[in-house]
């Protein structure tokens, strides 16, 4: 136990998993951001953005997200001397973060998208019938109701965010927990254990509110009908 | 009904398919596991190797080559197992001490660090080679030791002790960490990172392996890693290992495993330490 104890000292386990909510909530953003944006292709008029928005979330959604970050590293800075930052670590701390808001904008699409289904097609009708174009339509009708079915879904991604953030090791952010916890096993592995369970109980104690909160508001903001 | 019927004959297939699999396992198995006494037999034996080392521990497709595979070929050899007997089993750094406290592997030869804390849940016989963190830089590059990164880009494996210990004593190098070496010396290949650090030895076995680039070590060492024998606590190998490795360097096979494996890399190991004498069984 006093092992154990002593490792928390050394090492720096909740900042590391404050790194990975960082990763979490700047990805969240941008990709919440994306994803709206690419719904709302694939819900237009427009042809060629329907086909657009379906491609981007066939493509990246079926690119595993290792791949999606190591081509940050490998690929943008390594190969292309890419970057976001004069700092080095800042510069691949948001190069994570774009892969990562770049995956997850396609799950994020499809949670809006399943959000739209919920929104009977009469409302869209009356939003035109009144004289509404297809952008006016979506923001003041269509949009708000979705976003309330959405939660759920939206919820779901979140928590697959949070728990992929821990893929940033492969673009090279040192500092979150799947890279701590990979060094902390490396130089105490006679505590193998308690470190793993530290890092799995870490985790849940992130996700099971998001899944409690998520649940909760989505019965209560859903639209009556 | 007509379609039950087949879903039906369809799983009894699958369901025999999957038996005579399991039969046919079971079967090779006790062949193998037949023998009890005498000198090995017809036991196998599992040892552990990195598949991703070139020089040290490497998978070229099915064979098996590097310093640590000819090491572990001698001292099995010594123990009265062929090479037809061995099995080798990849052992990644984080799972070393698992394998070896769960019994999947017999020993270790991965470049496995001799340290007190790992000494707490596993055994070791050996050092059979004393390496030290080094660096690996482009061959018209100037940096001649650590002190000459800071600033610099350097690239290591996540979560190592190579990682680690730049980021202790050298906190001005903006450290970049990657799953392998091999992303690092791909990187470096292209001029993105200045330097690349891990264990002399293993740095070496990358310059020879490099195909972009040509990369050299610097020879300066700035710590001390005994890579010892990983074995299961309580294991009574140990001293039969040690007396092999011994034999090993005695004969002048160890001496040659190593020239054959870093063959075109400018390097030598450490003088001073190599070949190492190996440590006292507890």
């Amino acid at each position: 136990m006093e092992d154990y104890l002593s490792l928390l000292v050394e090492y720096d386990v909740l900042g590391a998993f404050w790194v990975n909510i960082q990763l979490t909530l700047w990805a969240g953003l941008w990709s919440f951001l994306l994803g709206t944006l690419l719904a709302l292709m694939r819900i237009s008029p427009i042809a060629s953005l329907q086909w657009l928005g379906a491609a981007y979330v066939n493509v990246f959604r079926n690119t595993p997200l290792t791949i999606i970050l190591a081509f940050g590293f490998l690929g943008l800075f390594g190969q292309l001397g890419f970057t976001l930052d004069e700092d080095l670590n800042v510069s691949l701390f948001r190069i994570a973060i774009l892969g990562l808001a770049i995956y997850h904008a396609a799950f994020v699409c499809e949670a809006i998208r399943s959000g739209v289904n919920t929104v009977p097609l009469g409302q869209a009708e009356a939003a035109r019938a009144i004289g509404l174009s297809f952008m006016p339509a979506a923001r003041l009708v269509i949009l708000p109701q979705a976003f309330r079915g959405a939660i759920a879904p939206l919820g779901n991604v979140l928590i697959a965010l949070i728990k992929n953030s821990t893929v940033a090791a492969a673009g090279s952010v040192a500092i979150e927990t799947s890279t701590v916890m990979k060094e902390m096993i490396e130089f105490r592995s006679d505590v193998i254990y308690p470190i793993f369970f530290t890092f799995a109980i870490g985790f849940v104690i992130l996700v099971i509110p998001i899944g409690l909160l998520t649940t909760w508001a989505s019965k209560k903001l859903a639209v009556a009908r | 009904m007509r379609t039950t019927r087949y879903a039906a004959a369809a799983m009894a297939a699958a369901a025999a398919l999957t038996l005579s699999a399991c039969g046919g396992g079971g079967e090779s198995g006790g062949e193998g596991g037949g023998e009890g006494g005498g000198e090995a037999g017809g036991e196998t034996v599992r040892i552990g190797i990195k598949f991703d080392q070139p020089g040290l521990g490497f998978d070229e497709g099915g064979s098996y080559t590097g310093f640590d595979v000819d090491v572990a070929k001698y001292v099995a050899g010594e123990l009265g197992y062929t090479e037809d007997q061995i099995e080798w089993v990849e052992s990644p750094s984080a799972n070393r001490e698992n394998m070896l406290a769960n019994e999947q592997v017999d020993m270790i030869f991965a470049t496995y660090s001799i340290t007190d804390t790992r000494k707490e849940t596993v055994d070791f016989a050996g050092p059979y080679f004393i390496a030290g963190q080094d660096l690996l830089v482009p061959a018209d590059s100037d940096i001649s030791g650590p002190e000459d990164l800071e600033g610099k880009n350097l690239c290591s494996v996540t979560g190592s002790t190579s990682a680690t210990k730049i980021k202790e004593e050298y906190p001005g190098v903006n450290l970049v960490e990657q799953p392998g070496y091999a992303e690092c010396v791909s990187v470096m290949a292209s001029g993105a990172i200045d330097a690349v650090t891990t264990d002399d030895i293993i740095l070496a076995g990358l310059a020879a392996n490099a195909e972009s680039g040509d990369f050299k070590v610097v020879g300066n060492t700035f710590s001390e890693e005994r890579y010892g024998v990983g074995l299961t606590k309580g294991s009574e190998l140990c001293s039969d290992i040690n007396a092999a490795i011994e034999k090993m360097i005695e004969e002048g096979a160890w001496e040659e495993a190593l020239q054959n494996n870093l063959e075109g890399v400018d390097y030598e190991p450490n003088a001073e330490l190599n070949p190492p004498t190996p440590d006292d069984c507890a």
